[in-house]
């Protein structure tokens, strides 16, 4: 602890990262993350980088964002603005200043503020963008970044241009020191990722050391902080984004079946992170294919299914829209296989990079003829892990391809995973049929529907199926009009039963009922939730149902739904899940959407509810 | 070839009824198919059969082993997941010129460049037979047809030569009205590791029939040439025709009019593609006779092997993946 400064205690603290996307911001924000999770924060992230690799450095094209919230509770969301803004150049402040709440501050680098720097963020000649005029009145605090960093790294034989990089360790000492938090784990992190570039790796390291002595002495800060630990769970933990909860839920659940995972897939952004997730576990002798085409990603999946593998295709939106035949093919094969969508902005190509809701419809029905299949959604981060494994359970039990929609923002986002014991996890084991004796290949269980699975090589069992209408029992090609009209209810009946299989829709709130009741699917769980208590806690009678299964909706919806006086759908497209719950249920419901490629926030959510109080 | 084989064409034959056309070209390859795959000594249990869509897509039902009739133009990617999923089952793959090169083209490329080990038989009719006669990708430039009534104006794809340049390993052409040729063919695809390439010219007998007569009906020696391993091309119906080099082409000469040592010999297994390049130019056009044979056949890991190998290295280097372990790996906290 440092005499001269005031120690300050502090709930929660949302930081954002600014920089050009080669500034490292995203290694920055993760290191922070890893470092508070340690500390015994709660710690939610999300990464914002642009659609373009290294657009134009310097311009607000190129900015890469990254923003956590860690707190001495459950903090549910990287937060809605930030508390402290770091910008790297004058483009990160121009693009992101609106943001930073009035009490809170930027630290921006003084020495990125050059005639140069400032033209290319766009303002016009002559102009200081740390005018107050400039900051909206914010307080910003104008820290020569680089040079000290340069002077601190000043007897080290290296090129100027390395020197340089090494400021964003020197941000993060500063940051450390403010947030009274120990960088020993940054520091061994060092060692270990330079652990052959000896010289960066001391490079770093003093600059680290460097940037918490500044901070200390710099005279530019008055305060220091400290966010207490978070009552979490007891449990061992590790941060880990949406998308790597997703790879490792797949590689558990084919585990806890007794089954080879098989991943076919094809890169899209923001889903390529599981393909990647998958791909690093050779040695579950998971096969995971980057194959031609979307297409070719879903079909080898479905042979590897009919092959008896626990088989995965994953894709965002753009990708879906590519593999609807094929889905359409799995769902009349009555194979299992999990597919995910990390949704994205959409239509079209739209907005690669940022998230979106919109892809629901396209999940219930963007396939042709009368193709049901389940589907599924994650809430958080980590809950990709058990909603990966979920997945895996229908697809199993039911022997159908199944949905899992997730987003970007989950999918990129992380959070802190309570590490499961595998023996805990639900056990998917699969009986594969053998026996020849009176086998029909579209014979289904009394209580499931789902017909049984046969591993072709198996003896006496040899049957062929296909995209064509078949025999109710048999399997063979058939074209008669009552048992095509038996096929496509017996198939919709098998994936309804699921309804049978799953939890209630669970009321967090007022469980008799009340004035309001937000609902939402997806990643909107926790922007909701956090309103949703700040409402319970001034007495409000507004509570929250949150939908992880949509098709079909959970038995009890009807139920929950006619407790509440009003009902709010919130999501991030136009009104799907609104739409799709009016029409299974005839209710009247106030859809409350966006669709900006980011997240709710809770003064988004305010806006439309305080209305309705 | 398992002379002995416990099993008969029988074995292969599915109770139902075949579906083609009367006089379908189609029939003689499932007739070959059915005999030869009996005499592997196999069980009808240890193939699978995926197509996708098109008339020679109803090949699985015909086959009384494991079959998936797919969707158009995927049958290769299905078959490449299966062939990974489960190595032990011997994969073919029934497609059409259209499933195969037009809509499947893209997996067809990428199937054979990975060399999985997929036998896969392109029934190359150079016509659309189930949608009731429109241009395919083989059809020949000015041939009419219904969506070109006054004949196309695009040149055909050659899969000899197409194949050869993705570096196939096992690179054929058979047709169906020589039922000996054709099941010498898929008895050397059987027993071949990658992917082999099977083009089998056959004859539409609705929509374009006698697509083939000049290569195999009275008189075909004048037009075609067998490729045999080790020999000198020589054809003609006193085998008086030869092929001899002219600058990077094949060229038509009589025998008795040049040196014999200037006469092209065939070479199946020559690791160089330069030869098999050279003859895949046989395709029956500018004055050339259509050869038919095994272009080029090379041993090469299949695809399939080396993601094995790769996994078996890592669970050597690992150990078997431990699911606890890799859960509790990396940066960790405990909350007490």
């Amino acid at each position: 602890m440092n005499d001269q400064l005031q120690l300050k205690d502090l709930d929660k603290v949302v930081i954002r990262f600014s920089g050009d996307s080669g500034d490292g911001m995203q290694l920055t924000g993760n290191q922070f993350t890893s470092s508070a999770a340690h500390h015994g924060n709660d710690v939610v992230t999300l990464p914002d980088f642009p659609a373009e690799i290294r657009a134009p450095a310097g311009t607000i094209a190129g900015i890469s964002g990254f923003q956590l919230q860690f707190g001495n509770q459950r903090v549910n969301t990287p937060g809605d603005f930030p508390d402290v803004l770091i910008a790297m150049n004058p483009a990160s402040l121009r693009a992101n200043i609106k943001d930073l709440r009035p009490a809170g501050f930027a630290i921006v680098d003084l020495d990125a503020f050059d005639e140069r720097g400032i033209k290319k963020a766009g303002y016009a000649d002559g102009v200081n963008p740390l005018d107050p005029e400039h900051t909206l009145g914010k307080k910003v605090i104008a820290a020569p970044i680089t040079s000290q960093t340069m002077a601190a790294l000043e007897s080290l034989d290296m090129p100027k241009k390395d020197k340089e990089r090494c400021k964003n360790f020197f941000t993060l000492g500063v940051l450390y020191f403010l947030y009274d938090t120990s960088p020993d784990l940054t520091l061994n992190w060092i060692n270990v990722k330079f652990a052959k570039k000896p010289l960066v790796a001391e490079a770093n390291t003093k600059a680290l050391h460097e940037g918490m002595i500044y901070a200390r002495n710099s005279g530019l800060f008055q305060s220091q902080y400290r966010v207490g630990s978070a009552k979490l769970r007891p449990g061992t933990y590790k941060s880990l984004t949406g998308n790597e909860a997703t790879g490792l839920g797949l590689v558990a659940a084919a585990e806890r079946a007794g089954l080879k995972l098989f991943l076919g897939s094809y890169p899209i952004t923001p889903a390529t992170t599981i393909l990647e997730e998958v791909a690093a576990h050779k040695d579950f002798d998971v096969k995971a294919l980057q194959m031609e085409d979307e297409i070719a990603g879903i079909c080898c999946a479905i042979g590897a299914a009919w092959a008896g593998n626990l088989a995965a295709t994953n894709t965002s939106g753009p990708g879906i829209a590519l593999k609807g035949e094929a889905m359409g093919l799995a769902m009349i094969l009555e194979l299992p296989l999990v597919i995910v969508n990390v949704q994205r902005g959409g239509p079209s190509t739209g907005l690669p990079t940022k998230t979106e809701q919109s892809d629901l419809m396209q999940a219930m029905y963007g396939r042709n003829g009368e193709s049901p299949i389940p589907v599924i959604a994650a809430k958080s981060p980590a809950h990709c892990f058990d909603m990966a494994i979920e997945a895996s359970r229908l697809a199993l039990k039911y022997m159908t391809p199944v949905i899992l929609l997730t987003d970007g923002y989950l999918g990129n986002g992380a959070e802190a995973f309570r590490i499961p014991d595998v023996n805990e996890l639900p056990d998917l084991t699969v009986k594969f049929r053998t026996n020849p004796e009176g086998y029909q290949s579209y014979a289904r269980d009394p209580k499931t529907n789902a017909r049984q699975w046969v591993k072709p090589g198996t003896p006496g069992l040899a049957n062929r199926i296909g995209g064509l209408e078949k025999d109710k029992l048999t399997g063979a090609v058939s074209h008669d009009p009552e048992n095509h009209d038996h096929m496509v209810r017996a198939r919709r009946e098998k994936v309804e039963g699921i309804a049978n299989d799953i939890a209630d829709l669970e009321i967090i709130g007022d469980q008799k009922g009340g004035d309001i009741l937000i609902i939402g699917w997806g990643s909107t769980y926790g922007a909701i939730n956090n309103k949703v208590n700040r409402y319970r806690a001034a007495g409000k009678s507004v509570s929250q149902a949150h939908f992880t299964h949509i098709f079909p909706f959970p038995k009890n919806t009807l139920e929950v739904l006619k407790k509440f006086k009003k009902i709010v759908v919130a999501e991030m497209n136009l009104g799907q899940l609104n739409s799709l719950l009016r029409a299974e249920y005839a209710i009247d419901t106030i859809p409350l959407t966006k669709i900006q490629g980011k997240p709710f926030t809770e003064d988004e959510i305010e806006v439309v509810v305080d209305k309705l109080l | 070839m398992n002379a002995e084989s416990q099993f008969t064409k029988k074995d292969f034959v599915p109770t139902g009824e075949v579906k083609w056309c009367a006089g379908c070209g189609d029939f003689s390859i499932l007739a070959q198919v059915q005999k030869v795959l009996s005499e592997t000594g196999k069980s009808p249990e240890s193939f699978a059969f995926i197509s996708g869509i098109g008339c020679s897509s109803r090949f699985p039902y015909y086959m009384n082993c494991y079959g998936l009739h797919g969707i158009h133009g995927r049958a290769l990617a299905i078959a490449t997941g299966a062939k990974v999923a489960n190595p032990a089952l011997e994969v073919w793959v029934a497609m059409g010129d259209g499933d195969g090169l037009a809509i499947g083209g893209n997996h067809f490329v990428h199937a054979v460049r990975r060399n999985v080990g997929i036998k896969g038989i392109l029934m190359d009719n150079r016509i659309y037979g189930l949608t009731k006669g429109q241009f395919s990708p083989t059809s020949f430039r000015g041939q009419k047809t219904k969506t070109a009534p006054m004949g196309t104006v695009e040149d055909p794809l050659d899969p000899i030569s197409l194949s050869l340049s993705l570096g196939g390993t096992f690179v054929a052409r058979t047709q169906d009205r020589d039922p000996k040729h054709m099941a010498e063919i898929f008895r050397r695809a059987h027993e071949h590791e990658g992917f082999a390439m099977m083009q089998v010219l056959q004859n539409c007998v609705i929509f374009n029939d006698g697509a083939f007569d000049d290569w195999c009906t009275k008189g075909k020696e004048e037009h075609t040439i067998k490729l045999v391993h080790g020999e000198k091309m020589i054809f003609g119906m006193e085998n008086e025709k030869c092929i001899i080099r002219q600058g990077f082409s094949p060229k038509v000469a009589l025998v008795a009019e040049v040196d014999a040592n200037n006469i092209v010999i065939h070479d199946e297994f020559a690791a160089d593609p330069g030869l098999a390049g050279f003859l895949a130019q046989l395709n029956g056009t500018h004055g050339l006779p259509m050869a038919y044979g095994i272009f080029r056949q090379i041993k090469a890991p299949a695809y399939e092997a080396e993601y094995r190998r790769q996994n078996d290295e890592a669970v050597a280097k690992k150990g078997p993946g431990n699911l606890q372990k890799l859960l509790n790996s990396g940066e960790t906290w405990t909350v007490s």
